[in-house]
């Protein structure tokens, strides 16, 4: 079985953003980027299925712009085999929404035929946590979201999700899109043999047109503003004062 | 302009906070009818009808939207989608699970943890882990949209909407469920509760995190950690609270041992009065505080849970 994994170059996960003054977006000039911390996860999984034999191929495959080749490879030096690049814009501030996104992995899926496609279950970008429910909608295949635990048997595979009330296990059929969660595994380290080695593995290039999909976006976006920030708040010296104070504050 | 809106249903009872929530986002859009999906439906139906600003109710009863799977769940939507230009839901995992799909089959974008509404169109949402707010217009005919119940007044109750059956969409029978692990919690919902108190790695055990749990209880509050909390075993991971744990917006939020990273503060910082007792002055958390208290937890909760109330 093939496994694809989408990965995602987002602005690094301990950087505080900015915001732009005119409103127009988030500053990402010279912002350090990174792999998405959910699709490194994803990743991961991928090569544990390899590992355990149930898995022959990792294809890795991005949307976005040219520099999320080094996205892919910090994937391959994970221990993905090849790679697929959508250069799909010129511009980094051009987030492609999921539905495009979605759109153009549909054409990859089809291309592909791989067994089982794990995303992230979030970019921590725009936050949406829909991408793969996407996928599989435009599949017509199975889902599970924001997996911790995943065992495939046969045609099947049991997942535990975790959802609001504590963990839910359930079975989909296969081909099917699992999106992963924090806690389904600790992602390793590439190695600098690996990361040299990553460099010689296949990446190809591509465009939305190979697909057939127009990048266009729905949603128009009209501002991007700073949250409202909290007025600046006091320090106490002792466990009395803090009561005196929640008291005062009717909070207690 | 009528609005679809799918109530948050477990075992068979209504979520009456997260829905009425929702309901006060949705009927901003237009005329409110509740869809009330499940294997047993029909009391949370009865349940959502009361809710102010419900003008109809519709009732799936089938055993193929137990436990609410995507698959057949997404279907019975799309079926019905065709009276409605608005389709939300409250942004709880069962719904983006669901709506997602929900749109892909509409061939539209899903607008995701919505803040606010602006107009029919035009909604606001938080990105970057809730360091910024995008606002954005749909140009899609139909509108799907989760709602970040955190940031809703709670609908009144009092209503009497009509109630009617419908029948399921076909099951596309591409999944199945197995079992539930439910937390078992006799304390206030976290998502709804008033208050709530959070414990952090500097609790250092999961015995020592029943400090955590007694200061809570002395509270009425609901019990929350961060993930390092949750990662080293102190607590379930159903007690998240952050960016991909759950948003919270108590009157009182008490941060116990908790440095107050990037993700923390996405699901936390609306609310009202936020306490922070960590013995590193530095911690972050103590930037968005409005009581801090540097202090070992230690002698500080006990004597906390000696002098409140």
């Amino acid at each position: 079985m093939k496994v694809l994994v989408p990965v995602k170059r987002v602005i690094d996960y301990n950087v505080k953003v900015r915001v732009k003054a005119d409103g127009s977006g988030v500053d990402l000039a010279n912002v350090k980027m990174s792999m998405n911390p959910f699709d490194e996860i994803s990743v991961e999984q991928a090569i544990r299925l390899k590992e355990a034999g149930q898995a022959d191929e990792v294809v890795v495959v991005s949307i976005g712009v040219k520099q999320s080749q080094e996205t892919l490879r910090t994937a391959l030096a994970m221990g993905a085999d090849r790679a697929i690049l959508v250069v799909a814009t010129d511009d980094v501030h051009n987030d492609i929404e999921p539905l495009t996104v979605a759109k153009i992995l549909k054409g990859i899926v089809d291309e592909e035929q791989p067994g089982l496609v794990l995303c992230g279950k979030q970019a921590i970008d725009n936050d949406m946590n829909a991408t793969g429910q996407m996928l599989a909608a435009l599949m017509g295949w199975s889902q599970a979201t924001f997996a911790s635990e995943v065992a495939i048997e046969g045609d099947k595979a049991k997942v535990t999700r975790e959802v609001d009330g504590g963990l839910q296990t359930i079975e989909v059929t296969m081909p099917t899109v699992v999106t992963v969660d924090l806690r389904l595994n600790e992602p390793r380290y590439a190695s600098l043999p690996n990361i040299m080695k990553a460099k010689k593995k296949p990446l190809d290039e591509k465009t939305p047109g190979d697909y057939g999909v127009e990048v266009a976006n729905r949603l128009e976006i009209l501002k991007t503003e700073e949250p409202a920030e909290r007025a600046a708040g006091i320090k106490v010296g002792s466990v009395d004062e803090l009561v005196e104070k929640l008291k005062e504050a009717g909070a207690v | 302009m009528a609005v679809l809106l799918i109530a948050e249903i477990t075992d068979g009872e209504l979520a009456m906070d997260a829905t009425a929530k929702a309901v006060t986002a949705a009927k901003q859009l237009g005329d409110v009818t509740v869809l009330a999906a499940g294997a047993t439906a029909a009391a949370a139906g009865e349940a959502a009808s009361k809710i102010d600003g419900v003008s109809k109710v519709l009732v799936a009863e089938d055993v193929t939207l137990g436990h609410r799977l995507a698959e057949p769940t997404a279907a019975l939507i799309v079926s019905l989608a065709g009276d409605y230009e608005h389709i939300v839901a409250p942004a709880t995992t069962d719904a983006k699970n669901v709506l997602p799909r929900v749109a892909a089959l509409l061939d539209v974008m899903v607008i995701s943890d919505a803040s606010g509404v602006v107009d029919g169109n035009t909604f606001e949402r938080p990105i970057y882990a809730g360091n910024a707010v995008q606002t954005v217009k749909s140009t899609d005919a139909k509108k799907v949209v989760t709602f970040r119940t955190s940031t809703f007044d709670t609908a009144g109750e009092g209503g009497s909407a009509p109630v009617e059956s419908i029948s399921a969409a076909d099951n596309p029978g591409l999944s199945e469920w197995v079992e539930d692990k439910v937390a078992e919690s006799d304390r206030p919902e976290l998502t709804s509760a008033g208050v709530v108190v959070s414990g952090g790695r500097g609790v250092g055990s999961e015995d020592d995190f029943r400090l955590i749990e007694k200061l809570a209880d002395k509270l009425g509050a609901a019990v929350g950690a961060s993930r390092a909390a949750v990662d080293s075993g102190y607590a379930p991971n159903d007690w998240q609270i952050g960016q991909t744990g759950k948003v919270v917006a108590p009157d009182l939020y008490i941060a116990v041992g908790i440095s107050g990273a990037i993700q923390h503060l996405a699901g936390m910082k609306d609310s009202k009065i936020i306490v922070a007792i960590n013995k590193d002055e530095e911690a972050p958390i103590f930037q968005v505080a409005d009581f801090g208290l540097v202090a070992d937890l230690f002698d500080a909760v006990p004597e906390l849970v000696e002098k409140i109330g």
